[in-house]
């Protein structure tokens, strides 16, 4: 049984000539509306209990508006949006605060908003009151407040009963530092207790780190809608889509989805990871010297070549990551026809378990003003702990340990 | 519709409470400012125009009389102007908790009614309080007052709604509507009588729906008349249509609302 099912949802906007056709039309007097303006189409998806989804897309994607159907501010020109249960969101906090009134009374008046009752709202003040941990603002007018503290008491209003379905915006990242994580770990609470979450941002690690599943919105459409890894490696392949570029992804061996993009004015024509025997390698030990092998063939006459890779860990994090123009290696005036053959030496310092490689064919320090190609998971690979002592993390970092009694 | 705003009546209670109180949290003298106001416009017309038109108020013996008359004329017109220029606003104003926070819209109207309700009130108590100082009580008559004061309300509100909807997509609305109520209030007869104006163009007032509510407030806290029952329910009639009229513009609206705010 899923919590929101969203179906064939559709958002016009419709002008008329004159606004006195739009009164006119109410009426039932048939006025066709001048222009229908289409901003999404065929929305279709659904989340479950529990499940996280994170949102993403170019800034006029139509994220806004889905969100404002699934809270039911703005109706549908066509579809439907089944809830069961009920949304809190997390969008804009300390709406319709009045300055005047204590953070108490404000809390009160923001609850009510919500459609809860006084005695539902008596129950949880207490629990907001210390939530906030305002102290004696918490009765003083919201006018000497900080920002921060405003956002404090916003936050627990808004959370002060679990909701089946939490929207959180990326501008939840304000307030400090310690608030972050307290409210972070509220989230994660109602998670653990049911709730979904749907995420809207463009920040790939929060993404990647928080979300099941991640729906990729362009133009009004979903396009995809997968693993976060496998959206987010389509959407930075997307962000960078120029004339005659494409994307493709394919599904590998192990079931994930590799993504490559570009112009194809050069191409990586093999990639490969060596081991310290030189031989082409799928397990590496942890601290073993490997060597990344990229064979680049140009198609076009280019201006200037860079070749940039970055090391993923299993959620698609970059741990690693940098490319010949930081280290100023950049290629200038490549002509159409020639091969070239990076070779990256480096010690394999991680921690067990599974990594990828991606590479990035592009002119400067970004992908953003020439993208020739960039693929993601270019290699998978292992990493085996062969003859270490067992650690922890990520990264393997050599340590040398000395005890001292310092006492008898 | 309706069982969405029950669920909220706690908001509405609760926003009632808050445009009350927001009005005098930082000024010293609080609450009075609601009755000095309309307070100091009786006072202003009634110095300037009382010697003017004593000898037209008929059968009222107080020399008070033309002060009490312009009182119960700018009561009416009071609840009236509020109901409507309040109503004008609501969608316009709350625009942004319209498009971020979802809540059944109808709850706003309700919201303005019972603030205007409540405001009225208090000018009603303020009001007789002054009466009294001046010797004067109302007399059985002003038992109809409960029903003046709601129909007033109602046509106020309806004219309001239906506005309001209209002022969302036709922004000159909000700009045209303030005009008009100042016209209104000079072509009603509240600081003159009717008396004054020539018998042969009298009836034309007659088109103008606020000369008869004025005239029955006038009735009942000034003369001490019976109003025209008849007149009234009629009148009550009216404002129940255009009432009826409002809700379905306003439902008609409401969907296509949120994308012009």
């Amino acid at each position: 049984m899923s919590i929101l099912t969203v179906s064939n949802l559709g958002k016009s906007y419709r002008s008329y000539n004159s606004q006195f056709k739009r009164v006119v039309s109410w009426f039932g007097l048939p006025v066709k509306p001048a222009e229908e303006h289409w901003v999404l189409h065929d929305i279709s998806f659904s989340i479950n209990p529990g499940e996280s989804v994170g949102l993403v897309g170019q800034n006029g994607a139509g994220k806004s508006t889905l969100l404002k159907m699934i809270t039911g501010t703005l109706p549908p020109t066509k579809g439907t949006i089944q809830v069961n249960g009920r949304i809190a969101a997390i969008l804009e906090l300390g709406m319709g605060f009045n300055p005047e009134f204590t953070g108490r009374q404000n809390a009160l008046h923001g609850l009510s908003m919500m459609g809860y009752s006084q005695g539902q709202i008596d129950q949880v003040m207490p629990e907001l009151e210390a939530f906030a941990e305002i102290g004696e603002y918490f009765d003083q007018p919201v006018r000497t407040y900080s920002s921060g503290m405003q956002m404090r008491v916003a936050f627990g209003v808004a959370t002060a009963f679990r909701p089946e379905i939490l929207i959180v915006d990326e501008a939840l990242s304000v307030g400090d530092t310690y608030f972050q994580h307290k409210s972070f770990d509220r989230i994660k609470q109602f998670q653990e207790q049911g709730t979904s979450l749907l995420l809207v941002s463009h920040d790939r690690s929060a993404i990647q780190a928080v979300c099941d599943r991640a729906i990729l919105l362009e133009n009004g459409y979903v396009i995809k809608d997968d693993e976060p890894e496998a959206v987010m490696d389509f959407y930075n392949a997307l962000i960078a889509e120029k004339e005659n570029s494409t994307v493709t992804q394919t599904k590998t061996e192990d079931g994930k989805v590799k993504t490559s993009s570009g112009t194809g004015q050069a191409k990586t024509k093999q990639v490969g990871l060596y081991n310290s025997k030189n031989q082409l390698a799928e397990i590496i030990a942890v601290g073993e010297t490997v060597q990344l092998r990229v064979l680049v063939e140009v198609f076009e006459d280019l201006g200037s070549l860079v070749l940039g890779y970055g090391i993923k860990d299993r959620l698609g994090q970059v741990i690693f990551g940098t490319n010949t123009w930081h280290t100023k290696q950049i290629l200038h005036n490549v002509k159409a026809g020639e091969i070239h053959l990076f070779t990256i030496e480096f010690p394999a310092n991680f921690g067990a378990g599974s990594y990828s490689i991606q590479t990035a064919l592009v002119d400067k320090d970004t992908h953003l003003t020439a993208n020739y190609e960039w693929v993601d998971r270019a290699v998978v690979f292992n990493v085996a702990n062969i003859d270490k002592n067992h650690f922890a993390g990520l990264l393997w970092q050599e340590p040398e340990i000395k005890i001292d009694r310092v006492s008898e | 519709m309706f069982k969405a705003v029950w669920q909220y009546r706690y908001f509405i209670l609760s926003s009632i409470k808050n445009d009350f109180k927001a009005r005098f949290v930082r000024s010293k003298i609080g609450g009075l400012w609601l009755i000095l106001h309309p307070l100091a416009m009786v006072l202003i017309y009634a110095l300037i125009l009382s010697a003017l038109l004593k000898a037209k108020l008929p059968d009222v013996d107080t020399i008070y009389a033309y002060p009490i008359y312009l009182t119960a004329g700018i009561l009416a017109w009071t609840i009236f102007s509020e109901s409507v220029s309040r109503s004008l606003t609501i969608f316009v104003d709350n625009g942004n908790l319209i498009k971020k926070v979802a809540f059944p819209k109808l709850v706003l109207p309700i919201i303005t009614f019972g603030t205007v309700a409540l405001n009225s009130l208090v000018l009603l108590v303020a009001i007789f309080i002054v009466f009294a100082f001046l010797g004067h009580f109302p007399g059985v008559q002003a038992l109809w007052l409960p029903v003046l004061f709601g129909v007033t309300l109602v046509f106020g509100m309806s004219i309001g709604l239906i506005l309001g909807v209209l002022n969302v997509f036709i922004r000159d609305i909000g700009q045209i509507v303030p005009v008009i109520l100042q016209f209104g209030f000079w072509l009603t007869p509240i600081v003159y009588t009717i008396t004054i104006i020539p018998e042969a163009h009298q009836h034309w007032f007659d088109y103008n729906p606020m000369t008869h509510i004025a005239g029955w407030f006038q009735d009942v806290l000034l003369y001490n008349r019976t109003i025209d029952v008849f007149a009234l329910l009629k009148f009550i009639g009216a404002s129940m249509l255009l009432l009826v009229l409002g809700l379905f513009m306003f439902k008609k609206a409401a969907p296509e609302m949120v994308d012009q705010l």
